[in-house]
């Protein structure tokens, strides 16, 4: 994972609550093997609707995607964040997001910004005209007019995203706890037994 | 004295492998269902890094969301093949990547097939007080087991298969107590849709639910999951119920059930797990179920829910103005205008089938109201697809398949079929499905598609009148 301590740009004033997954990326773009390609098929539906905020130019190249409340509910869909991704998406920020979706936009290294619904009203109107940057190291999202919102994340999290650490090498690191942990079931719950291959 | 903890909070415990200091932990996971969609890029991860599955034992493959539900063998025993070539490739993955790694695969037509959701609990491969994971969303059904189980991304999937574990923050615990008894011809499914337009989508956000009450200590497993099953709906990851002996009798014999000394050992330990009496919930939710009718969603969201016996809602009855604003979307996108009577709504589509009501009892159900009748003109596709092979089997011994048929209905192949819109199973843009499926999403039963959900029931008495209808005016 790529370490990503600040981003700045661009951001489109995008809004709307309860943005599912299927909306994100429709089940037909599920067929793949890859994790590439998919900001082509991102918000489908939405951008069939003319003078839709996608395609508007005054956003083309935006690092940062403003929403309501709730943004990714529904499918455990990582192509959800694979397709953000896809389409230069960087950062979103949302009064609230999924538990799974904020955990898998996490795995990739997009930043899920939790703020509340009146720091997204302001950032909506600046996003219009100007660029918004947030940072990690402080855990706020500034604009050129001197706002300043400060946003929390667990530690874990913000130090993974910041040093681009692969969270799989470090649950690696602790396979002697996993196994004295598989011993101890083992012993004291035989019918646990897995299944035979 | 030890303190009094919750379901949740028991099995979260008797599974960290390691406590950090900030509240997360390294938490174990006893069972790892694998499907073709969201594994393929999980299985190329670990190649790329030369990883191993660590326990291949504890995790089965199977595919279900992608796989077509119409025939899968000709007349000679031949495989038909897929016509999809992306389809065919992402299954032709799993079935290479299953025993490359060393997994269990129940292939596209083996008789134990399904959906990942149905065949879990089925084989027994569910176990109370278990973790379970899957790369779904709906894996929040293994819950009525009394399992903690909870959908998760593909990273996440890889993460399991490389060290049988995730790095998890512990969640919120939510009690939905539900006072009082399901009146006749009001199933769980009525139920759930209920809860969700009460607590809303995001009503259980960061929380893992537990449903109380003696509804549920009623209900039979098959009920439970469809209960369970809908939890992510209502935000929450996981939904779990208190394993009891219903949940011993359903489980006991199953193939990977444990046997002999290990199964009263077993019985023993689930024996513990229900929640302590004075054990405390971060929040709670009361409902009543005498206030529970057939139940239907009017919107695009699982939450937009109404009695069948009433009206589409106005727009602006909504506190909310982005509430109001969704809702005028909604109203739009399914064709439909406010204070109109759900009674009079047409339908052209009817699905009975998915992780939510794919199982015998729903097949029942649902047969018990078409048995003698046809489905109406004005329907033009009906299926049923039950959510395994076990299931079609069981479904057809009890000549369930031959009422379907005769009224009209086809009978399909298990899988996820016309839930999600993903495989040939798809509902044509404009047209309406009384739908026994989960998510009324836009677009979510292929592009335009208008989805109605309710229970296997209300479908099938949809299916007869060809317009949303009250069960109990059919079963009285």
């Amino acid at each position: 994972m790529k370490p990503v301590r600040k981003v700045e740009g661009r951001a489109i004033p995008f809004g709307q609550k309860n943005v599912d997954t299927d909306v994100i990326i429709a089940a037909e773009w599920l067929k793949t093997i890859s994790r590439e390609g998919l900001g082509k098929g991102a918000f489908e539906s939405i951008r069939a609707q003319e003078g839709n905020v996608f395609d508007d130019p005054e956003y083309a190249g935006a690092s940062v995607l403003i929403a309501g409340d709730n943004f990714g509910c529904g499918s455990s869909r990582e192509h959800a964040a694979w397709a953000l991704d896809d389409m230069g998406i960087k950062a979103i920020i949302a009064p609230s997001f999924s538990d799974i979706f904020s955990s898998n936009a996490f795995k990739n290294g997009l930043l899920a910004i939790p703020l509340p619904q009146e720091a997204i009203d302001r950032l909506m109107e600046v996003a219009k005209t100007d660029p918004i940057t947030i940072d990690m190291e402080s855990m706020s999202v500034t604009t050129p007019f001197q706002d300043r919102f400060t946003f929390e994340m667990d530690p874990f999290r913000q130090q993974c995203l910041m040093d681009g650490l692969d969270e799989i090498d470090l649950t690696m690191a602790k396979s002697d706890a996993i196994e004295a942990h598989e011993n101890r079931v083992d012993s004291a719950q035989s019918w646990h037994k897995p299944i035979a291959a | 004295m030890t303190e009094a903890k919750t379901l949740y909070e028991k099995i979260w415990d008797a599974h960290v492998v390691d406590q950090r200091d900030d509240g997360t932990a390294l938490i174990y996971i006893d069972r790892h269902l694998v499907h073709e969609v969201t594994s393929p890029q999980a299985f190329e991860g670990l190649r790329k890094a030369g990883r191993k599955v660590r326990r291949p034992d504890l995790t089965l493959a199977v595919p279900d969301h992608n796989l077509p539900t119409t025939a899968r063998i000709d007349a000679d025993g031949n495989k038909i093949p897929i016509a999809d070539p992306q389809s065919a490739a992402q299954l032709e993955a799993l079935e290479a990547n299953a025993p490359a790694f060393g997994i269990k695969y129940i292939g596209a037509s083996d008789k134990e097939q399904g959906i990942v959701h149905v065949i879990g609990p089925e084989q027994a491969f569910t176990l109370p007080g278990t973790t379970l994971v899957c790369g779904d969303s709906h894996t929040a059904a293994h819950g009525a087991l009394g399992a903690l189980a909870f959908g998760i991304g593909t990273s996440e999937v890889e993460h399991v298969l490389a060290t049988q574990t995730l790095q998890l923050s512990r969640s919120k615990s939510m009690e939905i107590r539900v006072e009082g008894l399901l009146g006749p011809g009001i199933s769980p499914k009525d139920l759930i849709l209920h809860i969700i337009g009460v607590i809303g989508t995001a009503g259980g956000t960061g929380h893992v639910i537990e449903y109380r009450g003696e509804v549920f200590e009623q209900m039979s497993i098959e009920g439970r999951l469809t209960v369970s099953n809908m939890s992510i709906e209502g935000g929450a990851r996981a939904g779990l119920i208190a394993p009891d002996e219903k949940t011993f009798a359903y489980l006991k014999g199953r193939p990977m059930a444990p046997k002999g000394a290990d199964w009263d050992a077993a019985v023993a330990y689930w024996k513990t797990l229900p929640t302590d009496d004075d054990a405390r919930f971060d929040k709670s939710v009361t409902i009543q179920a005498s206030d529970v009718a057939p139940t239907v969603t009017w919107g695009t969201s699982p939450e937009d829910v109404v009695a069948v016996t009433g009206h589409v809602p106005a727009p602006e009855s909504f506190a909310d103005a982005s509430k109001q604003d969704a809702a005028r979307k909604s109203l739009d996108y399914m064709g439909l205008t406010s204070g109109q009577a759900l009674g009079d709504v047409a339908v052209e589509n009817i699905f009975i089938g998915s992780c939510t009501n794919s199982r015998i009892e729903d097949l029942r159900a649902a047969a018990q109201v078409l048995d003698g009748r046809k489905k109406a003109a004005g329907v033009k596709w009906a299926i049923v697809v039950p959510g395994s092979g076990l299931v079609k089997a069981q479904a057809e011994a009890e000549g369930l398949d031959k009422i379907f048929t005769d009224s009209g209905f086809e009978w399909r192949e298990p899988g996820c079929s016309a839930c999600l819109g993903m495989n040939p199973d798809k509902v044509p843009p404009g047209e309406r499905c009384a739908s026994t499926s989960n998510r009324n999403f836009v677009g979510r039963q292929g592009p335009g598609a208008r989805t109605h959900l309710m229970s296997p029931a209300m479908a099938a008495a949809a299916a007869v009148t060809g317009k949303l209808t009250d069960v109990r005016e059919l079963i009285g």
